[in-house]
């Protein structure tokens, strides 16, 4: 029988690093001296950023619309946050404990996920976050319900770093750890695994007859997508001390569903346009004006869906290709 | 004397005169308010936000010398990862000597670290949860816990011959607090709890808990959850069921009928006793004037406890510069702001000095119409109630 | 039994506003998160004209849903028209703006608070049966809900307006070729599912009050009723909504510890079994 060889050579061509992404990561060092007084929100710009590339991952590539992506937010935020109430402050190992448990939440619920269409799916996923927001309401006695989890104390990273007010640590930590996680899910996407989840959501009918077991990558890369987003959960928890109920709360899924449609699912670098943008955006126009910036974000939202299809990254790769004859080959 | 005496001496005077100013001109004091502006809450930061800009009005802009610049930002209230970013804000970037607002628990509890760590004097203007005052040495309390306006009730209860009482509270802090210290003062009384339920804080339709409420038939039902809409649908819920046709009333804290919600609730809330720090009615040449100044800058709105809560917080701020001289470094200022106690529009209020929670009376108070308006007339008061829920 | 009567009106409450998201999702094809804002609309109009110009209650509800249908043409024209041919998530973006902007609106012209409702008296209190009490106006709700399910269904099937309308969802381009206007068709239906919003809002206040918050308070219960009736069809919305219904009260009765949950695990189990919904067509789309 003859060996199969597989050329990877435009999979690995398509991996390498374009000088625009270069330039785009150089952006949280160059925050850090722009903006020396706002770390605490681009921490939280930095976490959310995390949380939309989770999400990005499983409905960008693998097509699965997710209306409950907080549960796992949610339940990482609670496993790091009681582990370091109970005396376990050791962050990274906080990050690694939450990951475990979301993903093992997200391989549970994945068999759900895995019949119906856009609706069905959407549904469930949920169904199943609200479930997981009652019962965190319920059992007051571990989460502390509505009034939140306090008590939370982190010791210093590798033991010298401490998490301090103005939030240098913080946002060194949650930027490396947003780099570090960038890195592998774009290794993961630009993979045979990667290329099978983007055929699965083309064209599910045929996938099987290329012997790639459908379910299974489902389940893989639903799993993946839950242990990420239980890590932004974790180090949301981990650099505000605090985790309330809202963390598990559809307004968190819905509005990450939102951001990740403004700036343009399935590239990864849309899931960290559409947050800065968005957040970016809530943050200028709370502070002019606290009580009626929905009105005026919302409207900025509708422009953009009105004369932008696909996001800001539609809309910048239109703008490119007007701009620039050579055609830019997507991520 | 020459016209160049005059001038030379004109000039000498006006001369003095700037350096007097320039001597005495005080660094502006800069207070941030984290409030929900936006959101499902937005009605307590806008009383809250009313309440503060009043007094400051009212004070001509400064304290003590120092021009007050006030900065509020909006947390939506269900965020308090919000709360906390709003508030690191304050004082890293915009440099603020005191917090001040939170309109819910979990906003205080999440900020309280940053007070302790930057040594701010935090002031709680509506969350009411009574362990929030033990989060940080510089928190300082204006408004109420539901301890404290829960006992007083509980006590008019046992002794005007209602014996047998049902409890519904939402499922969470404030509501768990009430429901335990009303069991609490009232078994002590000699009454009996005939049955309890906590009924979920979003969306809770009252249908079957009325009608369970019915079942057991108790002599009155006491009932707190959040204002707003909730009030208005139990209230409803329980004139459709005709449960005072079966001979049960209604006694809650004065959240059920604060005048933010009244209107709303309409007559469905006459005859309903309930215990308060403030009420629109209360007969007080302070509250008169308060109420009078209210209408006057916010024709549209009814001044309820949360508006009195933004005004005595700044109230607070004021009389405690006052006595440090204008210093409102954060351990000066908590040394001076422990003990102080003031006339406020709701009536007389002292800060604790072992808690630095707020002690104040509190009213027993019946709704009627008066001169056209709901309104609840204060009959019976309790002095001094400090929050037994710390006792 | 009270508790089923309590049930069963308050899933006609949640058919009454969901069915148009019904008619939208699943005739248009287009994701309307923002149904919510529409049923808000038709409540502030109910309440503005009840308490402000003293309408008597009954004359305000079609007068709230007229005004949302106003309101539903008038968007569709301008916006909504734009992405019939856009993706589902670009929908959902442009819908999630919409219910931020009507948040805000309705924030700024009527405040923050709950809007007061006074019902007529002959509505209010209950008929009191052995073993059953039955609120007055949660009859009324029964009724009117039953007559717009009874309504609507005669109109999509028996009519020729509901002939041209499935013809132009299942193909619109042959639609088009026999003659029907489209566009107008859909113009219309939107009209009618805004319209039925509308109504919904207006009866809703008295059950569910009423604040600038609405939208994003209730659009879970919306969208449950659609995925487990089958978006597309009356009859499911209609039994999807009375299960749920009277699930919840049930649940909230008898077990009040784990209320809320009830629903939403029953909404999952639904699903699983059964992914298209109760007497939703297999859309593959």
């Amino acid at each position: 029988m003859s060996i199969v060889s597989i050329d990877l050579a435009p999979l690995q061509r398509a991996d390498r690093w374009r000088v625009a992404e270069w330039a785009f990561w150089l952006l949280p060092v160059l925050g850090y001296f722009v903006f020396p007084d706002n770390l605490v929100l681009l921490t939280q710009i930095a976490i959310t950023a995390l949380f939309c590339l989770s999400l990005d991952l499983i409905l960008g590539y693998a097509g699965i619309v997710s209306l409950g992506h907080a549960a796992f937010f949610g339940l990482g935020a609670y496993t790091a946050g009681l582990l370091a109430s109970h005396g376990w402050g050791e962050p990274l190992s906080g990050l690694a404990v939450a990951a475990l448990a979301s993903g093992v939440l997200g391989f549970i619920t994945s068999l759900l996920v895995l019949r119906g269409a856009d609706l069905t799916r959407l549904m469930v996923t949920l169904g199943v976050a609200m479930m997981l927001f009652e019962l965190a309401n319920k059992l007051t006695f571990i989460t502390g319900g509505v009034d939140g989890l306090q008590g939370i104390e982190m010791k210093p990273i590798f033991g010298t770093f401490g998490f301090d007010m103005v939030g240098k640590t913080a946002y060194w930590y949650s930027m490396v750890v947003l780099f570090l996680m960038f890195w592998a899910a774009r290794k993961l996407v630009h993979s045979p695994f990667g290329l099978s989840i983007k055929g699965i959501r083309l064209n599910v009918a045929r996938m099987p007859a290329l012997g790639a077991p459908v379910n299974a990558r489902l389940a893989a890369i639903y799993t993946i997508g839950a242990a990420y987003a239980g890590v932004a959960g974790a180090l949301m928890a981990q650099t505000t001390q605090f985790v309330a109920l809202d963390v598990l709360s559809f307004n968190r899924s819905a509005e990450l569903l939102l951001i990740l449609v403004l700036g343009g699912s399935g590239s990864l670098y849309g899931a960290m346009l559409g947050t800065i943008v968005f957040m970016a955006a809530h943050h200028v126009l709370s502070d002019m004006n606290p009580e009626y910036w929905q009105f005026w974000l919302g409207a900025m939202l509708m422009l953009i869906v009105l004369f932008a299809r696909d996001g800001v990254m539609g809309g910048l790769r239109t703008a490119a290709a007007r701009l620039v004859p050579r055609k830019l080959a997507a991520p | 004397m020459t016209k160049f005496t005059i001038a030379f001496k004109l000039s000498a005077v006006l001369a003095a005169c700037a350096t007097c100013f320039t001597v005495q001109a005080a660094e502006p004091l800069k207070i941030g308010l984290v409030l929900p502006m936006s959101g499902p809450f937005s009605a307590y930061g806008k009383q809250i936000e009313h309440g503060a800009r009043l007094y400051l009005q009212q004070s001509g802009g400064s304290f003590s010398g120092r021009k007050v610049e006030l900065i509020i930002k909006d947390d939506t209230g269900v965020a308090p990862e919000i709360s906390k970013r709003a508030a690191q804000e304050l004082v890293v970037k915009d440099k603020v000597d005191i917090l001040a607002g939170f309109g819910l628990t979990p906003s205080a509890f999440a900020v309280a670290p940053l007070a302790t760590e930057a040594k701010k004097p935090m002031i709680v203007m509506n969350a009411a949860t009574s362990a929030i005052t033990t989060k940080s040495e510089y928190i300082l309390r204006v408004s109420h816990t539901l301890p404290q306006v829960t006992a007083p009730i509980a006590t008019w209860a046992a002794k005007n011959n209602i014996k047998k009482v049902y409890t519904l509270v939402a499922d969470y802090g404030p509501g768990q607090d009430a429901e335990a210290q009303f069991k609490k003062t009232f078994t002590v009384a000699g009454g009996e709890v005939v049955g309890e339920v906590r009924t979920p804080v979003k969306n809770p339709d009252f249908a079957p808990f009325l009608q369970k409420i019915k079942d057991a038939k108790p002599q009155a039902v006491f009932l707190f959850v959040p204002p707003g809409e909730q009030t208005i649908a139990f209230t409803k819920g329980f004139a459709e069921r005709d449960l005072a046709k079966a001979g049960i009333r209604i006694i809650a804290t004065g959240d059920l009928t604060g005048e933010d919600v009244i209107d709303g609730v309409g007559d469905n809330a006459l005859g309903i006793v309930n215990s308060m720090q403030y009420s629109e009615a209360h007969n007080s040449p302070e509250n008169k004037a308060y109420v009078a100044a209210y209408y006057k800058a916010y024709p549209k709105d009814r001044p309820d406890f949360m508006s009195v809560s933004g005004y005595d917080g700044m109230q607070l701020i004021a009389k405690t510069l006052e006595k440090t001289g204008g210093d409102a470094t954060g351990d000066k200022f908590m040394a001076a702001a422990k003990g102080l106690a003031w006339i406020s529009p709701r009536g007389p209020i002292s800060i604790d000095p072992q808690t630095r929670d707020i002690v104040q009376t509190i009213y027993i108070r019946k709704v009627e119409k008066v001169a056209g308006k709901l309104q609840n007339v204060e009959f019976e008061s309790q002095a001094n109630v400090k929050d037994p829920g710390k006792l | 039994m009270t508790v089923l009567f309590d049930g069963i009106a308050s899933g006609m409450l949640l058919f009454l506003i969901s069915v148009g998201l019904s008619v939208t999702l699943g005739l248009m094809n287009f994701v309307n998160l923002a149904h919510g804002s529409f049923a808000m609309v038709g409540g502030y109009v109910c309440v503005t004209l009840l308490n402000k110009a003293g309408v008597p209650f009954l004359a305000c509800l079609p007068l709230a849903a007229l005004a949302t249908a106003l309101v539903g043409v008038a968007l569709e024209r301008t916006l909504y028209r734009r992405l019939y041919t856009a993706t589902h998530l670009d929908q959902v973006l442009f819908s999630l703006a919409l219910v931020f902007m009507s948040m805000s609106a309705m924030q700024y012209f009527f405040g923050a608070q709950q809007q007061p409702l006074n019902l007529p008296d002959f509505l209010k209190g209950q008929i009191n049966l052995p073993g059953l009490d039955m609120g007055i106006y949660r009859l009324f709700l029964i009724a009117v809900s039953l007559l717009i399910a009874f309504g609507l269904q005669s109109m999509v099937s028996g009519t020729r307006f509901g002939a041209q309308l499935r013809a132009s969802v299942d193909n619109p381009r042959t639609a088009r070729g026999v003659g029907i206007n489209v566009e107008r068709i859909f113009t219309l239906t939107f009209a009618l599912g805004s319209a039925l919003a509308g109504l919904g809002g207006a009866m809703g206040v008295e059950m569910l009050g009423l604040d600038p918050g609405f939208p994003v308070k209730y659009i879970v219960y919306f969208l449950i009723v659609v995925a487990v009736g089958g978006s597309g069809s009356i009859t499911g919305s209609l039994v999807a909504s009375l299960i749920l219904g009277v699930v919840d009260v049930a649940g909230k009765y008898y077990v009040p510890q784990v209320g809320s949950f009830v629903i939403y695990a029953v909404m999952v189990v639904m699903l699983v079994f059964r992914p298209q919904g109760l007497f939703g067509r297999m859309a593959a789309r």
